[in-house]
């Protein structure tokens, strides 16, 4: 049973920083309707000024974690506003799958750049936050893994508050539903995209730090994995849908660290997949999707 | 006899010139020449499901690492039974590395019906998602079978793809895609393309004419896949993981879609690049990433995607008064 709970711990943790990744995903899919390849080295780009910030505060305090943690959402902020700016945005008005090969070539630009200015052996990430072990009735719960839930959290409340409860999340949710009757009533669209790339790297690069918390070892080439198993997530709980990217990101956070504890440990990076699949055959537009007839 | 026939036999008899006497030639363009051949094959399959079909694969590695699999299997277990301890004729040789090839065409294009079937009934980037799924379970599925060598993959595969092989099997990609699409039956997977609604109200099943082009161009991964497996002599999962995928896609895309010499093109300037960046070796991938953002900005419809007929009208024109 405390095995149990204590995998539940685990699985919780991993699906927070999964969630964090696969909303960024998911609300530029909303906006877009294309899939951003470069979020996931957005996701390392966090974890990198995390590094670099973190190393010149003292070690092991709950404000150094907060200030790195804010550095990186800022620089990711900027840094995906850039990149729709500069580079999505001229192709707007053209077929998605050209944006979707930009997006691509983007998103190896990130990493190699990564690796000529960073290197690419790995870096330990400093222990910014105080690192200790709770002991409950049994359960071990480190203080990392406390961080990531809780700040996971606080920021999915935020955004959920920024989208249904401010005027620019209101135009976000009309974009997302029809982007050129949103034009028509006033809203200025390009404010809109830009402000949704803004929130959506801003979180992968919380996430870039709180994934480096756990797996204190970074490089360039860190965010495919955990790039690819957040928009599996934001697929799982219907792309676009911003409650439904939470949801499969927890899932699969879950269903993978069960999977990790068990005999079948080694088909771990297959497993994430087979659950998509598995949901996609019986819900083709993901669990809280809705499916849509095509009007003609 | 068909034009098109004419022209693929015609291509085979070349090839079969060029390849023997491919000793003359340099070994490091040979090599390029055959990755080149490989990454068409590649990319010309896929173009006819991306491409001309409209759906949108991501799991083309998957397949050909089935083929590269099975062939290998074929060669390295099979092979010495058959052919002896000498090793066998060169003619011998040819028939089972055919025979070997052909197996790893269908294997792959089995595992293309296996996926094919459940996840077409999706669209656009669910497609995309579900056939990259399939792509990363194959390859999971590899790395944990220690029959085929686990994570570190199989060695020690002969020697036995040549310029001949690879370009014999280009043409008859191209030949097969080509005329596929343009035959009667064909235009359906172009109406598939245009418009699903529309091709399905006037009676065209969908459904059927996706299948085919995945099963189709899942055989010629497959086929790829041997040939890759006989050039490179060994195989490992990760060589056919996603990014290769990847690869595959911007060929198509940066071609045209559906644009078979487009795609051809594409095909040889993306594989040639690399190596004409290897001087700068740090920069080549960056360099890369950046050529292909400023390609797509600069040409959204591809690179290489010309009207060709009107150009070869034109051209036609030009050269008539002359010479009359």
């Amino acid at each position: 049973m405390s095995e149990f709970l204590q995998q539940l711990i685990n699985g919780l943790s991993l699906g927070a920083i999964y969630a964090l990744i696969a909303l960024g995903y998911t609300m530029v899919y909303g906006v877009l309707r294309f899939i951003n390849f470069a979020h996931s080295d957005v996701f390392m780009v966090g974890a990198f000024i995390g590094y670099f910030v973190g190393r010149h505060l003292p070690e092991g305090t709950v404000w150094a974690g907060l200030i790195a943690m804010a550095a990186a959402m800022a620089g990711c902020a900027i840094l995906g506003i850039g990149i729709e700016r500069l580079v999505y945005r001229p192709l707007r008005s053209g077929p998605t799958l050209n944006v979707l090969i930009t997006a691509i070539g983007m998103s190896l630009f990130l990493e190699y750049t990564g690796q000529l200015v960073f290197g690419a052996t790995p870096r330990a990430f400093p222990s910014i936050f105080p690192a200790k072990l709770i002991q409950v009735r049994g359960l071990i719960v480190s203080m990392n893994q406390v961080i990531v839930i809780v700040v996971a959290a606080l920021l999915m409340v935020g955004l959920q508050f920024a989208v249904f409860k401010t005027k620019i999340g209101t135009a976000m949710r009309a974009v997302a539903l029809n982007p050129k009757a949103a034009q028509l009533v006033g809203i200025n669209i390009d404010v809109v995209i830009s402000f949704t790339f803004g929130i959506g790297s801003a979180l992968a690069g919380a996430g870039g730090v709180l994934y480096a918390l756990n797996y204190p070892s970074i490089d360039p080439l860190m965010g495919l994995v955990p790039g690819l198993k957040a928009f599996v997530a934001a697929v799982l709980g219907g792309v676009g849908n911003i409650p439904g990217a939470t949801l499969g990101a927890l899932i699969l956070g879950m269903v993978e660290t069960f999977v990790d504890g068990s005999r079948w440990s080694t088909y771990k990076d297959a497993i994430a997949f087979a659950t998509l699949i598995g949901i996609l055959l019986f819900r083709p537009a993901g669990l809280l999707g809705r499916f849509t007839a095509e009007k003609v | 006899m068909p034009k098109p026939l004419i022209a693929l036999l015609a291509t085979v008899l070349l090839t079969f010139g060029v390849s023997s006497y491919s000793d003359r030639i340099d070994p490091y363009y040979l090599d390029v020449m055959t990755g080149v051949g490989i990454n068409v094959i590649l990319a010309v399959s896929l173009n006819l499901v991306n491409g001309y079909t409209g759906q949108f694969s991501l799991g083309h590695a998957g397949f050909m690492s089935v083929g590269a699999y099975l062939s290998a299997g074929i060669t390295l277990l099979l092979g010495p039974r058959l052919l002896g301890e000498a090793g066998g004729t060169a003619l011998q040789q040819g028939l089972l590395f055919l025979a070997a090839l052909v197996v790893g065409g269908l294997g792959a294009a089995a595992a293309g019906l296996a996926v094919g079937i459940p996840s077409l009934r999706l669209k656009g980037d669910y497609l995309a998602l579900v056939t990259l799924g399939f792509g990363e379970i194959i390859r999971v599925a590899f790395q944990n079978i220690d029959a085929l060598g686990g994570a570190l993959g199989l060695n020690g595969i002969p020697n036995y793809t040549t310029i001949f092989w690879v370009y014999s099997f280009a043409a008859l990609t191209v030949f097969t895609v080509v005329c596929l699409v343009r035959s009667t039956y064909g235009r359906g997977f172009i109406a598939t393309h245009d418009d699903e609604v529309a091709s399905e109200a006037v009676g065209l099943n969908t459904t059927r004419y996706k299948i085919v082009a995945f099963v189709v161009g899942a055989f010629f991964a497959g086929v790829a896949g041997g040939l890759y497996g006989h050039f490179k002599l060994t195989i490992t999962p990760t060589g056919f993981d996603f990014t290769k995928s990847i690869e595959i896609v911007v060929m198509v895309i940066l071609g045209g879609m559906g644009n078979t010499p487009g795609v051809i093109f594409a095909a040889i300037l993306l594989t040639i690049l690399p190596e004409v960046l290897r001087s700068m070796e740090q920069y080549r991938m960056v360099l890369y990433s950046l050529l292909l953002i400023v390609l797509m900005l600069a040409r959204p419809k591809g690179l290489f995607n010309f009207d060709y007929v009107a150009i070869a009208a034109r051209l036609w024109k030009k050269l008539r008064p002359a010479r009359s």
